[in-house]
C-alpha cells in the first residue's frame, strides 16, 4: 500500500504509470519532489499580476469617461461594469485552465499539491471584483517561487504581492499622521462633507495573525492588530493619480506618504525600523514564533493525514518547523516521517478539486478548454481560486459531504464516463489508478456495469476513489 | 450499451421500481413517512459579519452620525431618509419589504444583540453563532441539529425534517440527526440503474449509503414539489439573484408534501471593509438583495406564511466609527431580524446601550446587550416546542444566563 498512499494521500491521484513510478522507494520518491520551486507545468504563457493591473486600471479610466458621457445619455453604467469584467476575464480563464492542466501534466504531484495547499492558506477570493483577474497570479508569482524554500519568504512574498494587498484592503489603509493625511488635512474645507477620514484598515493585518501565522489562538490582542496594521500601512500597489502616483502600477509598492511614521509596539516588542523593513521585520518574527509553527503543522497533517490532525504527527511537524527555522523541505520531511501518514486507511474525503483532478489523472486527460474547467467546478461547488473568504476552502470532510454534493459528483463522474469511455477497459483503469486499493466488490461492480461509460462512472465514485 | 432514461420516470418511481436493490440496500421506510409540526422555521446566516448600524440606522442616538459619518442612513422623511420603525431607530431604505411587514405586525427588529462570542474573528464568531457554545471550539454540531432531537415527533425518524439549501451542510445544522442539503441549482436527473448500481456498491459503506439514500430522497421533493405545479426555478440564475434563487428553492422544499420543517439558507459578502456606501452603494445593494430574497420566500411559501418564522442573523457587528477606507472594521454588537407570518411583530427589541465614547466596547464597537441565544430559544420553544429541558441541557449548554426570551411568536 506505500507507492498508493504516496501517490493517492500526497500526491493528486495516480496516472497510468505513478504507481509503478513511486513503486518500492516511495518515500524517496515524495522528497525528491520537494527541492526548488514548483513553476506551471504547461508553457503557456500568462499575463503577469502587473499587466494585468495595468489592464484593469485603463478598464476603469474608460469606465469613467463611459459614465461621464452616459450621465448625460441617462445610459446605464452597466456596460462599463462588463468593460472591467472583460478585461479581467481571459487572464482569469487562462489562469484556471493552466492550473488544472499543471494538476495533470506535472511530474511533481506532491509539490503540485502543496502548491494548491499554500495557495489555500493565503486564500485571496475572485468573487471580489479587482482580485477576478489577479487570483491566480499570487499562486504563480509568490507561492510556487518559494514552496519548497523558507516560510518567511514565502509569506514575505505573498503580503507584498498585490492580489493580497487588494483582497483584504491595504492599499488604501493609511496611518493617522501620516504625511499624506496631514498634507489632506490642511487642505480641508469645512463646507465639503462628506469629507474622506484617512485612517487605517485593520483587515489585512488581522488575517495575517489570524489566517497565515499565529492562528486565532496565538495570543495576540486588539491592540496587536491595531498596531500591526499601523504598521504595515503604506504597503499598497504602484499607480495611482495625482498626489499619491507612484511605484510601478500594478507592483509592489511601498508609499511612505501613507506610512505612520515612528516606532510601534507589537506583542510586546518595540519595531524602531523604519517604512517597509518595519513590517518586515514583524513578518520575520511572526515567521519563527512558536504558535506559528504549531498553527502551520496542524493544518498540513489535517490536509495530509485526518481531519482531526493526530497530535504527534503535530508535534513532530511543528518541532521540525521550529528547529530548521521554518525550512519548508525540513517541515514536509517531517510529515513524510509521521507514522500517522503511512496508515492504509484512508481518512480524508476528496474535495471537489481532489476528486477532478484526480479523475483527468486517472483518465490521463489534461483538459484542452478553460470552459470545462470552470464549468466542473460551478457543478461541483467549488470556483477556483473563489473561496469566497480569506480562510480558504474548508479542510474536512464534514464540509463537503452533503447530500446534495454527493448527487453532483454522481451527475459529472456519468457525464465524465459518457465523455471518455472509448478505449477503456474499466478493469485496467481501476488498477492504474488505484492499485491495491480497489475493492473486490468494486471490480464486481465495473464487470457487470452496462457499458464501460457506467462502469467508468462506478469506479469514479466508488468510496475507495473518493477518499484518499 | 447506455440504457436510455425513460423520459417521465419520476424518482420516486424509480425507487419503488427498482425497489428491491435500491430500497433494501439504502432506504430505510422511515425515510418517508414523518408529518411533524405545523410550525416552519427559515434560520438566514449572513456570513461576513452585517453592520447592524446601516441594516438599523439608530439614527435618533445623538452620537449616530459622528461616528458613522458617510455611511450613516439619515433620519427619516428626508431623500434616502431611514424607513421609521420608532423615534430612535429606523430601517436601511433597501429593506422596503421587511418595513412593509414590520407595519403589518410580522417583523421584530434586534438591535445591540450578540452571540456569545466577543473577539473579532469572523470564524470563529460564526462558529459561535452556530454551535450554540459559548466558545468556538468543543463541538462538531450544531444547535439547530441537537433542537431537531427536542422536536414533537413527528411520526419516525425522518431526516427530511431540515434541509440546508446549499451543496453541503453548514455547522448550525450539522450532527447526529440526518438532515439533507439541496443547492439552487437544478441538476438533470441522473442515470437510475446507475444509482441503484451505487446504492448496491455502497451497502457496506454506511456513511456513502447514508448520504445517497438522502440525496435521492431529496429529488424526489423537489420532483414533488415541480408536480404541484410550482415553478422550477431556474437551473443557473444568475449571480445577482442567487439569494432569490436560493429562497425559492427553500420555499419550494418547504411546501412539497412531507418537505422539510425548518431550512437554513446563508449568504455572504457583509464584510464591508472598503467603500461600504450609505443609502446607496455596496451595502444597499446587498441589503436589497437579502430582502427581495426575503421576499420570493415569503411568497413561495404562500399558505405556509402565516405558520412561519424566518430568523436573519450574523456573527457579529461592525466599529461604530468608519474605518480609513469608508468602511467599517470587525466590531461586536449588531443586529438581527425575525419575520414572518407567526411572529409577533412590530415590536422593536433593543436595551440600548447608545453610542457615546463611554458606551463603547472597547471604546470601538457597539456593547451587545442581548444575547442571540435568548432569542434562538424563545423561538425554539415557543415556536417549534422544543421541549424545555432539551433547550437548556443539550440544544443550549452553559445558557442559563441567556433565558429564552419570551413574546416573539403569535399565540
Amino acid at each position: 500500500m506505500q507507492a498508493e498512499i504516496a501517490v493517492l494521500r500526497f500526491g493528486l491521484g495516480a496516472k497510468p504509470g505513478d504507481l509503478a513510478a513511486a513503486g518500492a522507494e516511495p518515500r524517496a520518491w515524495l522528497m525528491s519532489q520537494i527541492r526548488g520551486p514548483a513553476p506551471l507545468a504547461v508553457n503557456t504563457p500568462l499575463a503577469p499580476s502587473d499587466q494585468i493591473f495595468a489592464g484593469l486600471l485603463a478598464a476603469r479610466d474608460e469606465r469613467r469617461t463611459m459614465r461621464q458621457e452616459s450621465a448625460a445619455q441617462g445610459a446605464e453604467a452597466k456596460v462599463a461594469f462588463n468593460a472591467v469584467r472583460e478585461a479581467y476575464q481571459p487572464h482569469y480563464r487562462a489562469q484556471v485552465l493552466a492550473r488544472a492542466q499543471s494538476a495533470v501534466l506535472t511530474p511533481r504531484p506532491f509539490a503540485e499539491r502543496l502548491v494548491h495547499f499554500w495557495s489555500n492558506h493565503f486564500a485571496v477570493s475572485a468573487d471580489k471584483g479587482v482580485v477576478f483577474g489577479l487570483a491566480g497570479t499570487l499562486e504563480n508569482e509568490a507561492i510556487r517561487p518559494h514552496v519548497a524554500g523558507r516560510f518567511v519568504d514565502l509569506l514575505t512574498a505573498v503580503e507584498q504581492h498585490p492580489a493580497m494587498i487588494a483582497f483584504l484592503d491595504n492599499q488604501y489603509s493609511v496611518g493617522k499622521d501620516s504625511s499624506a493625511a496631514r498634507l489632506a488635512a490642511n487642505f480641508r474645507r469645512p463646507d465639503l462633507t462628506p469629507k474622506r477620514q484617512f485612517g487605517i484598515n485593520e483587515n489585512l493585518a488581522r488575517e495575517i495573525l489570524e489566517l497565515h501565522t499565529l492562528g486565532v489562538n496565538g495570543g495576540y490582542t486588539q491592540t496587536d492588530v491595531t498596531s500591526f496594521a499601523q504598521i504595515i500601512t503604506g504597503w499598497s500597489i504602484g499607480g495611482g493619480k495625482g498626489r499619491l502616483a507612484g511605484g510601478t502600477p500594478g507592483r509592489f509598492y511601498f508609499s511612505d506618504a501613507l506610512h505612520e511614521p515612528g516606532p510601534k509596539v507589537f506583542l510586546g516588542k518595540t519595531y524602531a525600523e523604519q517604512g517597509q523593513r518595519q513590517g518586515e521585520a514583524v513578518l520575520a518574527d511572526l515567521a519563527r514564533r512558536p504558535e506559528t509553527a504549531r498553527f502551520i503543522a496542524a493544518k498540513l497533517v489535517r490536509h495530509f493525514i485526518a481531519d482531526d490532525p493526530p497530535r504527534g504527527a503535530v508535534e513532530r511537524v511543528a518541532h521540525a518547523f521550529s528547529k530548521s527555522g521554518g525550512d519548508l523541505p525540513e517541515v514536509y520531511a517531517a510529515l513524510i516521517g509521521s507514522p500517522e501518514a503511512w496508515e492504509p486507511q484512508a481518512r480524508k474525503f476528496k474535495t471537489p478539486q481532489d476528486f477532478v483532478f484526480s479523475t483527468l489523472r486517472a483518465l490521463n486527460v489534461s483538459p484542452a478548454q478553460p470552459e470545462e474547467v470552470i464549468r466542473t467546478f460551478d457543478l461541483l461547488g467549488q470556483r477556483q481560486y473563489t473561496p469566497g473568504s480569506p480562510a480558504g476552502w474548508p479542510d474536512t470532510s464534514k464540509s463537503w459531504d452533503g447530500s446534495d454534493a454527493l448527487m453532483h459528483r454522481v451527475l459529472w463522474a456519468s457525464r465524465v464516463g459518457a465523455k471518455y469511455e472509448s478505449g477503456i477497459e474499466p478493469a485496467d483503469l481501476a488498477a492504474a489508478s488505484l492499485g491495491n486499493y480497489a475493492r473486490p466488490e468494486t471490480l464486481t461492480a465495473l464487470r457487470r456495469a452496462t457499458s464501460s461509460s457506467q462502469a467508468v462512472a462506478l469506479l469514479l465514485m466508488s468510496p475507495e476513489f473518493q477518499r484518499r | 450499451m447506455r440504457r436510455p432514461l425513460p423520459r417521465n420516470t419520476s424518482r420516486r418511481r424509480f425507487l419503488l421500481g427498482a425497489g428491491a436493490l435500491a430500497a433494501s440496500a439504502a432506504i430505510p421506510e422511515a425515510l418517508f413517512a414523518h408529518t411533524g409540526g405545523s410550525s416552519r422555521l427559515v434560520v438566514v446566516i449572513l456570513r461576513g459579519a452585517l453592520d447592524g448600524l446601516a441594516a438599523v440606522p439608530p439614527y435618533g442616538d445623538p452620537a449616530y452620525a459622528g461616528l458613522h459619518r458617510e455611511l450613516a442612513i439619515a433620519a427619516p422623511g428626508g431623500p434616502d431618509g431611514a424607513l421609521a420603525l420608532n423615534s430612535l431607530f429606523g430601517l436601511h431604505p433597501s429593506l422596503a419589504f421587511l418595513h412593509e411587514r414590520f407595519a403589518a405586525g410580522e417583523l421584530i427588529v434586534f438591535n445591540a444583540v450578540c452571540s456569545p462570542y466577543r473577539d473579532r474573528s469572523h470564524f470563529d464568531g460564526q462558529n459561535v453563532l452556530e454551535n450554540g457554545l459559548t466558545k468556538p471550539i468543543g463541538t462538531a454540531d450544531g444547535w439547530l441539529n441537537r433542537a431537531l432531537a427536542g422536536l414533537p415527533r413527528g411520526t419516525g425518524r425522518a431526516p427530511d425534517r431540515a434541509v440546508a439549501i446549499s451543496q453541503n451542510v453548514p455547522l448550525i445544522l450539522r450532527g447526529e440527526a440526518a438532515v439533507i442539503s439541496k443547492s439552487p441549482q437544478m441538476t438533470p436527473d441522473v442515470d437510475e440503474d446507475l444509482l441503484a448500481r451505487l446504492a448496491d456498491l455502497y451497502s457496506k459503506d454506511d456513511w456513502f449509503s447514508a448520504r445517497l439514500s438522502e440525496a435521492v430522497l431529496t429529488e424526489q421533493m423537489v420532483d414533488g414539489a415541480a408536480d404541484g405545479a410550482m415553478e422550477k426555478t431556474s437551473a443557473r440564475a444568475g449571480y445577482p439573484d442567487r439569494a432569490g434563487a436560493v429562497a425559492r428553492m427553500a420555499a419550494d422544499l418547504m411546501r412539497s408534501g412531507g418537505g422539510p420543517e425548518i431550512a437554513v439558507i446563508e449568504a455572504s459578502g457583509w464584510d464591508t471593509h472598503a467603500n461600504q456606501g450609505g443609502a446607496k452603494g455596496a451595502l444597499a445593494t446587498r441589503l436589497a438583495g437579502l430582502d427581495n430574497a426575503l421576499k420570493s420566500l415569503a411568497d413561495g411559501l404562500g399558505p405556509l406564511w402565516p405558520q412561519t418564522a424566518v430568523l436573519v442573523v450574523t456573527e457579529f457587528g461592525r466599529t461604530a466609527a468608519v474605518n480609513g477606507t469608508r468602511g467599517t472594521d470587525h466590531g461586536t454588537g449588531g443586529c438581527a431580524f425575525l419575520v414572518g407570518g407567526a411572529v409577533r411583530g412590530g415590536q422593536v427589541i433593543a436595551d440600548w446601550p447608545g453610542l457615546s465614547p463611554r458606551s463603547l466596547l472597547d471604546n470601538r464597537d457597539l456593547l451587545p446587550t442581548l444575547d442571540l441565544r435568548s432569542v434562538f430559544k424563545g423561538v425554539l420553544d415557543e415556536h417549534m416546542h422544543v421541549d424545555a429541558k432539551t433547550l437548556a441541557k443539550r440544544v443550549f449548554p452553559d445558557s442559563s444566563g441567556a433565558r429564552p426570551l419570551q413574546g416573539l411568536i403569535r399565540a
